[in-house]
């Protein structure tokens, strides 16, 4: 599967949760196949959405869903760390590893190569990290949901994208509605 | 009061709860002081534009972030001030030490200082430099200014500030 695939299979499941998704396509896709007031596109600034997303779980109590990629887990390191001493039990970062730069035309990455993130998160603190294949993305991301821990969920697929519309919605009101379904 | 002591008032005053830092010889004391305080939640983070991520996560969970850091992270946060910070307008104060300023013993410091102002410029960063220990005053002020114009707004505070190095 690749991550358009999965996406919408666990649509159901995002619908009702706060998501911060991925810079580039992944958002293009989130977006034009179940665009929600709860979901934070990034727009731009790859790398960070592992840290709004930890940042936004430690303010309220909400579950917090990433949608993040490896490429950018790998941009932001750091990261790791900072969720392995701080996250809290309604944080789960979910890694789309599709082992490449998806949005910039499918360049590897070196988590294709000898590189795993997972045990990667493990040495960085991270006590709860799940390895699942695609098709059990949406059982894996419910438990998650259901158990109240703080997860880092690898999801291993296929590389590829679809084709979908940039997002032209003014950030601005990205990030006031987002704000507005936090609060309601 | 220490002016550590005095800023963290001040950010506490101004309702900032959520606190990131990365470390600076010059910052050590009002980070302890960050730590000590039980009204704030305290997050080191290991680079500032995570940093930033999380103060921009903490501010749409409802909480009024901060970030304290060294200038030379200017160096590395400019893609996230903009795309981040400015592009979806939120509220970020910056307590920054200016090294590389006068009473400065380190020389390699001088080489990111001659470059802070201008990139804080050129990013329309509404910035203040903090030179004199009286200029403290104007803290409160700014901090109310930030949360009320939305935008990243840099506070340096330079060596002759913190009364110099001590040993120097
Ligand atoms: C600082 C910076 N460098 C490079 C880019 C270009 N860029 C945008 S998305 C992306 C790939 C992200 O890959 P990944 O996180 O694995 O997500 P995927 O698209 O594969 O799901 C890159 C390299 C950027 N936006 N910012
Ligand atoms: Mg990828």
């Amino acid at each position: 599967m690749i991550r358009s695939e999965i996406l919408r299979e666990i649509a159901p499941i995002l619908r009702d949760q706060l998501v911060v998704c991925n810079i580039g396509i992944p958002s293009q896709e989130l977006h034009a196949i179940d665009d929600q007031p709860s979901n934070f596109y990034m727009l731009g600034t790859m790398g960070l959405a592992s840290s709004i997303g930890l940042g936004l779980a430690l303010a309220q109590p909400k579950t917090v869903i990433v949608i993040d990629g490896d490429g950018s887990v790998l941009t932001n390191l750091g990261t790791l760390p900072t969720i392995g001493n701080n996250a809290p039990g309604n944080y789960i970062l979910m890694i789309i590893d599709n082992g490449s730069y998806g949005s910039t035309g499918d360049q590897p990455t070196y988590t294709g190569k000898k590189t795993d993130l997972a045990g990667m998160a493990r040495a960085a603190g991270c006590d709860n990290v799940v390895v699942v294949q695609d098709v059990d993305t949406g059982p894996a991301l419910q438990k998650a949901i259901a158990g109240g821990r703080a997860t880092v969920l690898v999801v291993k697929c296929d590389s590829g994208n679809a084709k979908m519309p940039v997002i032209t919605m003014d950030p601005v009101i990205i990030r006031d509605r987002f704000m507005k379904a936090v609060r309601a | 009061m220490s002016i550590d002591a005095r800023i963290v008032d001040d950010l506490v005053a101004n309702g900032i709860e959520f606190v990131t830092t990365v470390p600076c010889k010059q910052l050590a004391g009002v980070i302890e002081e960050v730590d000590r305080r039980d009204g704030i939640f305290h997050i080191p983070s290991n680079k500032e534009d995570e940093g930033m991520g999380l103060c921009a996560g903490a501010w749409m969970g409802g909480k009024r972030p901060a970030i304290i850091m060294q200038n030379t992270a200017i160096g590395v946060t400019i893609n996230t001030l903009a795309t981040l910070i400015q592009y979806y307008r939120m509220p970020l104060p910056m307590l920054i030490s200016y090294r590389g300023e006068l009473r400065e013993p380190v020389a390699c410091q001088v080489e990111m200082a001659v470059h802070t102002k201008a990139l804080l410029a050129q990013l329309n960063i509404p910035t203040y430099h903090f030179h004199r220990q009286s200029d403290v005053e104007e803290l409160d002020m700014i901090l109310k200014y930030t949360f009320m114009c939305s935008k990243p707004v840099a506070i340096l505070t330079d060596a002759n500030f913190w009364g110099g190095y001590g040993d120097q």
